[in-house]
């Protein structure tokens, strides 16, 4: 249902984009995002509304453009951005400065409300210390995983000033994303086509466990975790491929999906429907991949924005387990897969979905919401 | 600050000297004494940048360093001033993406369907004009600041300009509309963009008794010469219901107006059928005109003359018009209809009366289908690139532009899409735009990428793995190679090796690998233990990039083996670094030094042929020095030549023992 989706050209690469989050229990649909820019002069954190408010019902298919409510400077490029709580918002950036802003909602209106400055630092041969990108940042409010260029990890509590815990020279090379597994561990994907589990509680500055992909270390720079099994792990690749993990066995993926024909910038399990992945990529593409079982019985959808729908035959190497991303059983072992932009062109560096709504951004200085995904 | 400068020599006459640096913000010239002795710097009086440069480059002044006795003034000359206007992105964007879709679009669409393929990319391309356009309204609305208005306000008569040339362009080139349907389009046209009467209607039309409005009259000649026919027919029927007296002269008026033939869009007449019909319709107003009809009403009077094509009638509604060439179309409609394309510059030369301003020239050029002459000028009064590298390139998709040759660079498209590009690439975001552009340039649009890319800031990994990208997609070798040098030796820098390796490895930089792994190897012998195992270990293929890398991670592997308590396989590899040559002969003695413990364990790991061998390694060793440099090692070096050998013939005693225990039993 691509006529669904609005667009809106913001005059800033959009780096990120992110839902804010529901309160327990909501039924209606997320009504705010949040979108950090990069490679500008001066790049922004905005929060945008795309709820029906001031419009005063005086144009009917203006209603779904996203409405800017209030927006900062932010120092350097927008590396990574979570919603911490429904007010504050962490912030990484490319100066390796981690920022909670808060949005107050009475006056709209955005502050930085703490500041840990060069959480990520390299010091040079002249000793002399200069900021590292931050490339991920994760919440479990209140706790705050960040890592870094610099191969460091930070644990921050979001009402402490300085950090819980570092782990340096936790990675020789760069991390490239973060998320928790569990509330105690941490999964880490970083340059060399690894992904790392951490136990905090360990105090052992060493990954418990380490996965890597075989042949070419393919560099990583994205993971999701399953939101109800916790096993099933997804990370996309520089070479746009999609690899799932079992992490209770084994070092190497259970599947690797071709699909991006670069750089995979983010992957994310639909929060609440779990069948549904998606991903987005530097080629400019927005993939939806669906395991729901049985093809004759997939959602509506899906047959009106089947432009590019292929099916799909993944090779897995797992046979105990049921869930439909780890399964190979050869009769309902199938993917459907659809790319939900047409005309790609830029970049697409970010996407967040959450209830029926996907927002995403681009490198063409564009948001695009769509609200009725599975209408 | 240090200005890396090129040198003018004798730019200027007097004293100073011009010189210019490159930067990401384009050019930065300022004046001089460098490489010059004496002549002592006077003031400068206006800046002689401005004459240097190319008619087409904007210049504006940064900063004036007045406080220097050598400089007095610096000047950051861009090539694109439009590019840095904040609201402009809008269109720099979604016109990428139009501009996308033309070069992909298909060509085999023979006929009608390309040419209705292609009016409709202009039309798109008009659309996000009239958006940024609104955009630019609105910013001016909410602007308090009196300057930023102005601003604003200039961008929104620029906006508007353009879209008005635009539309012209599409309709005599793109469309090439023909006798008839010419003329609607014309009319169209002048409707969209003489706005400036359009508050008049709005006031009269909204007023509680328009017929008793001063401006009424006004209103009805506004729709009449716009040839909005219904629109000034319903006003009239308000004016007839108030005048009973004389309700037969309107209805007669309403019956010519609403009478008047109009050229078909389709095929549904032809031109012949309408000439004639027109040619008796203008008799008619004719007769009622000549017999007095009107007589009694001077508005109704020269209605009826503009009907009828008069021309001193419609020049006295000048002020209504306000621009020549809605006069021009005005005239057309009551007295050419059917006009052909080529006949619109014979009616030119009627036109204006006083100097034209550069709009005018570009319109005028327009009309008499002299397109280089539109595009030449567009190119001189707009302060953009944007808007004729766009109509060019959808010109040349129209095949109208014959390979006009300049005496420069390729052809115009070409040329004046290299400009637009090179103007985006000075932008410190854009530039991500300005790569698809030279991609569909296909004389000089590699080299300028090249020469551009290279100049892009690469701050964070992220933006270093998008422009790779680029480079990696277009196989321009050359430039990913630089660009993993520069991200090695930034990671080199800053100590974090791991990531320098990775960076060398992905460029397949076996030089820059080697040296990397000379550091880690220097590490080791500085410390006695690795940095970034999690790396070395998981070197895999890449291992073979260089021969000093296949070293590291193979002598890596005989340390893991050791720790695992694999003697066996661990003293097989050891000595394989140096049988095969593997291991730089400076590494040889840290080798035969980690045998020592391989030699001492309590049972015999080397087998005596093995260890003749390392016997041989360590004499290759010692032998190879020259007598004076042994004295000159210092009495540690000498220790362990001694215990090695100890250990060595030891070992041989025991492995002869074992050996010949094992063959005897």
């Amino acid at each position: 249902a691509m006529e669904d989706v609005c667009a809106k050209f913001v005059s800033q690469k959009i780096s990120k984009t992110r839902w804010r989050p529901l309160p327990a229990a909501a039924l209606q649909p997320p009504d705010l995002f949040a979108t950090g820019s990069w490679d500008n002069e001066d790049n922004r954190i905005s929060i945008w509304s795309v709820g029906d408010l001031g419009n005063g019902g005086l144009n009917g298919e203006y209603q779904g453009e996203p409405q800017l409510l209030c927006d900062i400077g932010h120092n350097g490029d927008v590396m990574d951005m979570q919603f911490l709580d429904q007010e504050r918002i962490v912030v990484a950036s490319s100066t390796g400065t981690v920022t909670v802003f808060r949005h107050h909602q009475n006056n709209q209106t955005l502050s930085a409300s703490l500041r840990w400055e060069k959480a990520h630092y390299h010091v040079d041969q002249d000793m002399s210390c200069g900021g590292a990108a931050c490339t991920g940042v994760i919440c479990n409010n209140p706790e705050v995983v960040t890592v870094g260029e610099d191969g460091r990890i930070n644990l921050f509590r979001a009402d402490q000033k300085d950090a819980v815990r570092t782990i340096d020279n936790a990675d020789s090379s760069t991390l490239h994303a973060v998320t928790f597994l569990r509330t105690t561990e941490i999964l880490t994907v970083n340059s060399i086509g690894q992904l790392k589990i951490w136990d905090l509680r360990q105090q052992r500055n060493e990954p418990s466990q380490i996965f890597s992909l075989a042949g070419d270390r393919v560099p990583l720079h994205c993971v999701d975790r399953h939101p109800n099994q916790q096993h099933i792990v997804a990370t996309g690749g520089q070479d746009g491929v999609l690899s799932i993990w079992d992490i209770r066995q084994g070092t190497m993926p259970v599947s690797l999906l071709n699909a991006h024909e670069a750089e995979m910038w983010e992957v994310h399990f639909h929060p609440s429907n779990p069948d549904h992945l998606f991903t987005c990529s530097e080629d400019g593409s927005l993939w939806h991949w669906d395991t729901s079982t049985d093809i004759s019985d997939k959602p509506s959808f899906l047959h009106q924005g089947g432009r590019n729908t292929t099916y799909f035959s993944h090779s897995t190497i797992n046979q105990s387990v049921v869930s439909a991303w780890l399964s190979n059983d050869p009769t309902k072992d199938r993917m459907e897969i659809t790319n939900l932009i047409p005309n790609q062109t830029l970049s697409v560096n970010s996407l967040d979905i959450l209830g029926p709504c996907l927002v995403y951004g681009t490198d063409a200085e564009a948001i695009h919401v769509n609200r009725q995904l599975f209408a | 600050a240090a200005v890396p400068s090129q040198v003018v020599p004798g730019a200027d006459p007097s004293a100073r000297q011009l010189c210019f640096a490159w930067g990401p913000a384009e050019v930065l010239v300022c004046e001089t004494l460098f490489g010059r002795r004496g002549g002592s710097p006077s003031r400068g009086e206006g800046g002689p940048g401005r004459a240097l440069l190319p008619g087409a480059l904007m210049g504006c002044v940064a900063g004036t360093g007045e406080g220097g006795p050598s400089s007095s003034r610096l000047f950051v000359v861009r090539k694109d001033q439009d590019i840095y206007i904040q609201t402009l992105r809008k269109l720099f964007n979604e016109s990428h993406g139009i501009f996308i879709g033309l070069q992909r679009s298909e060509e085999e669409l023979a006929g009608k369907s390309r040419k209705a393929q292609l009016v409709q990319v202009s039309k798109n391309y008009r659309s996000v004009i009239r958006a940024c356009m609104e955009d630019m309204h609105q910013a001016a609305i909410s602007a308090r600041d009196p300057a930023l208005h102005g601003q604003y306000s200039t961008q929104v008569s620029i906006l508007s300009a353009m879209e008005l040339i635009w539309n012209l362009c599409e309709i005599l080139f793109v469309e090439a509309a023909a006798a008839g349907p010419l003329l609607l389009r014309l009319l169209d046209w002048v409707r969209l963009h003489v706005c400036d009467v359009d508050n008049m209607v709005r006031e009269v039309l909204s007023s509680e008794n328009p017929s008793k409005h001063e401006l009424f009259w006004n209103v009805v000649d506004v729709f009449v010469l716009q040839g909005r026919m219904d629109e000034a027919r319903h006003l009239l029927s308000k004016e007839a219901s108030a005048n009973p007296a004389s309700v037969n002269m309107y209805r007669i008026l309403d019956d010519l107006m609403k009478k008047m033939p109009v050229p078909s869009l389709g095929n549904t007449q032809t031109l012949t059928e309408m000439e004639l019909k027109w040619q008796h319709w203008h008799e008619e107003c004719q007769r009622y005109l000549q017999d007095g009809t009107f007589a009694s009403n001077s508005h109704m009077e020269s209605i009826c003359k503009i009907l009828l094509g008069d021309e001193d009638a419609i020049l006295e509604k000048k002020e209504l018009m306000t621009t020549w060439y809605h006069f021009l179309v005005t005239r057309l409609l009551y007295s050419h209809p059917t006009v052909k394309p080529m006949e619109l510059r014979m009616d030119l030369f009627l036109g204006g009366e006083s100097s034209p301003e550069p709009l005018d020239m570009i319109l005028m050029a327009a009309f008499e289908f002299e397109m280089h002459q539109v595009i030449k000028e567009c190119s001189i009064a707009l302060s953009n690139w944007w808007f004729v590298a766009h109509l060019t390139d959808l010109l040349d998709h129209c095949k109208l532009l014959q390979s006009h040759n300049l005496y420069f660079g390729s052809n115009m498209r070409e040329f004046l899409l290299l400009e637009y590009a090179s103007g985006l690439f000075s932008h410190h975001s854009l530039w991500q735009l300005g790569v698809d552009y030279f991609d569909h340039c296909p004389e000089y649009g590699r080299v300028y990428l090249e020469l551009h890319i290279e100049r892009i800031p690469l701050n964070t990994e992220q933006k270093a793995l998008k422009v790779l990208r680029i480079c990696e997609q277009r196989q321009m070798h050359e430039q990913v190679r630089s660009i993993c040098k520069i991200m090695a030796m930034k990671a080199l820098r800053n100590n974090r090796l791991g990531s320098a390796l990775s960076w060398s490895i992905r460029a397949k930089d076996a030089a820059f690998a080697t040296l990397i792994s000379d550091r880690f190897l220097k590490d080791y012998c500085e410390r006695g233990c690795f940095s970034d195992l999690d790396l070395i270990d998981n070197l895999g293929p890449s291992m073979l990039l260089s021969d000093r890398l296949t070293f590291l991670g193979k002598y890596r592997e005989f340390h893991r083996l050791y720790g695992e308590k694999r003697f066996a396989e661990a003293a097989k590899l050891l000595l394989m670094l140096m049988t095969a040559h593997i291991a730089p002969c400076s590494f040889w003695m840290t080798l035969l030094t980690d045998a020592l413990p391989l030699l001492e364990q309590k049972e015999v790991i080397f087998s005596a042929e093995q260890t003749y061998e390392l016997m041989r390694c360590l004499e290759d060793l010692t032998a190879g020095k020259p007598e004076k440099q042994k004295f000159q090692d210092d009495d540690v070096e000498t220790m362990k030549v001694e215990m090695l050998r100890l250990a060595l013939a030891r070992n041989l005693a025991r492995v002869i023992v074992k050996e010949g225990t094992l063959e005897g039993s």
